[in-house]
């Protein structure tokens, strides 16, 4: 790399040009030096000014190539296919009453329990690939082996992906210009055609349809909702994901986790919505920091899940009616 | 005794992140106390001192909170050792963003906030680009494609550094930090000696030494000026 020129650089790795940016490296005028005469150009003066420091920039510089280098690679190299969770104890120091617990990709596993009952630990000790080294003692394997430490200390490759009634958008942004933005720091190739497939998806999911125009920050709940799920699904790398409740309005939560299936995620659900918990294949409880039961969802269940749907459409027909300003009948 | 200098812009979190933290390192029975620095006010100190944690705290009042610390970091040492602490964090606010606090050889952890904008990365120097770790807080309340962005630009102007989502109100990740900040193997006995990472900019003009009149007669020493350009029309 030491020897290539900024143009020989940016030719062969054009993601080095995020580098020079973010590190307010204005390169255009230069492209003929190589980073190392180019840093060189700068006066001590400069320099200090600027606070750079050119050896440490070096360094960083080809730090950050190679694991933009993995990072494109790794895409394809380790898909994830299985997460498996090995019993730790609850905040008493009670075993965990489950012997081994493997969740597949495109599986919906809903978690359910009182505030406080420890589910986030559950989440971080999934995040942090616990291996023994957490309070709860846990062990998570991936693809039935210990997990690569790449999953606990890369920032671009996180192996959980979080959604929740909490978030928001905050940037100052159109829809068309967040979805781009991403795209780019997930170095797609296709930035246009990927934001094409999740306005599509997203607008599937909400009950009113929104504009690639419309600034994220003046969707309502239901569509900002909508974005995040269509954007984790299809733009995050994070093969697991994990939702803290959809809320019921304004958006098809059906259909939610059915995208989020389709593209191969696991979906963790914390939920008490009956129509969510039971859309799971399986239910983990949790108490008292310790998941106490891993229970099947019944065909009674499902059945039961039937019924509920149908309360569910005749509430959201009377929503849709009120909206449009009609008299309920 | 470790030693461990967290630093970030104000309100990013900085002593909801540490009280969280030294919990996880209490139950491991890791003895912790905290210095804070801060500029004109604070009494993040009334907050450690209620979860048991010995505390001080000095404010720099006219002077550079991060030239106050410098000039103070190796008697707090000394207190730290004088207390049997197990581990000394010092907590400072980085007011102007240029100034970072870190020094060779000692932890240095840089906390920012996922509300402050995905431009931020950019705009704070040595601060974030010298830190060991970065801790990425209020990711609760933001989308996940903006905690992405966010932390790939932060990798962007530090790709050493170990970045690692915390969340000050419920905890998570605080445990996971904790393990990262305590190594029973690292001692430090005194700073005395030790290096800056980053030299601290120049100052020194006359309204450092207290001028208050405007006008190019009155601005004597280290004084930098604009360049405005040709005026347009």
């Amino acid at each position: 790399m030491t020897n290539q020129t900024l143009a020989q650089l940016l030719a062969q790795q054009p993601y080095a040009a995020d580098f020079f940016k973010q590190n307010k490296l204005d390169i255009s005028g230069f492209e003929q030096l190589t980073p190392a005469e180019y840093l060189a150009h700068f006066s001590p003066e400069e320099l200090e000014d600027r606070a750079l420091e050119p050896e440490r920039l070096l360094a960083d510089l080809a730090l950050y190539l190679e694991q933009m280098r993995d990072f494109l690679g790794l895409d394809e190299q380790q898909p994830l296919r299985t997460l498996t969770i090995l019993p730790g104890r609850d905040k008493a120091g009670q075993a965990e009453d489950f012997e081994r617990l493997t969740l597949h990709t495109s599986e919906i596993v809903s978690i359910v329990g009182p505030t406080g009952s420890g589910k986030s630990r559950l989440l971080a000790d999934i995040e942090w690939a616990a291996q023994g080294d957490t309070p709860t003692g846990r062990r998570i394997l991936i693809n039935d082996a210990p997990p690569d430490p790449q999953w606990r200390y890369s920032s671009r490759h996180k192996l959980v992906a979080q959604l929740s009634q909490n978030m928001n958008f905050v940037m100052d942004l159109t829809v068309q210009g967040f979805l781009q933005l991403h795209a780019e720091s997930r170095l797609h190739p296709d930035p246009a055609a990927v934001t094409r497939e999740i306005m599509t998806a997203a607008n599937r999911l909400a009950g009113e349809a929104f504009a690639l125009d419309t600034p994220v920050t003046s969707l309502s709940g239901g569509q900002s909702r909508a974005l995040m799920i269509a954007d984790t699904a299809i733009l995050s790398a994070s093969p697991i994901v994990l939702i803290d409740e959809i809320e019921n309005a304004g958006i098809d939560r059906k259909r939610a986790l059915e995208l989020l299936v389709a593209q191969d995620k696991i979906v963790l659900m914390a939920t008490h919505d009956p129509l969510l918990a039971l859309m799971a294949n399986r239910r983990l409880v949790i108490n008292n920091g310790g998941i106490c039961q891993v229970l099947t969802t019944s065909p009674a269940e499902k059945a039961k899940l039937g019924q509920l749907q149908q309360l569910d459409a005749v509430i959201a027909a009377a929503r849709q009616q009120l909206r449009r300003g009609q008299r309920l009948s | 005794m470790n030693l461990t200098i967290v630093s970030g812009p104000p309100s990013s979190g900085k002593t909801a992140v540490i009280l969280k933290t030294i919990a996880a390192l209490k139950s491991r029975g890791v003895k912790v106390g905290v210095v804070k620095f801060d500029c004109l006010y604070t009494d993040d100190d009334k907050a450690y001192a209620e979860a048991g944690v010995p505390v001080q705290k000095g404010l720099s009042g006219a002077l550079c909170p991060d030239h106050f610390f410098a000039s103070n970091i190796e008697e707090i040492v000394r207190w730290g050792k004088q207390s049997e602490l197990d581990l000394l964090i010092t907590e400072s606010a980085g007011l102007c963003n240029r100034c970072s606090p870190y020094l060779k050889q000692v932890k240095g952890v840089c906390v920012i906030d996922n509300l402050s904008g995905i431009n931020t990365p950019r705009k704070i120097g040595p601060l974030l680009k010298s830190a060991d770790l970065v801790v990425i807080t209020k990711g609760d309340i933001v989308s996940q494609a903006e905690r992405e962005v966010f932390a790939a630009r932060v990798s962007s102007v530090n790709p050493r550094a170990l970045i690692l989502p915390v969340n000050g109100l419920t905890g998570q990740g605080a445990y996971e930090l904790s393990t990262l900040l305590y190594n029973p193997d690292l001692q430090v006995e005194t700073v005395q000696g030790m290096q800056l990472r980053f030299p601290m900019p120049a100052a020194l003009c006359s309204y450092c030494l207290g001028e208050t009149r405007i006008g190019q007669a009155f601005q004597l020493g280290n004084v930098k000026k604009m360049d405005l350009g040709e005026p347009e029309a």
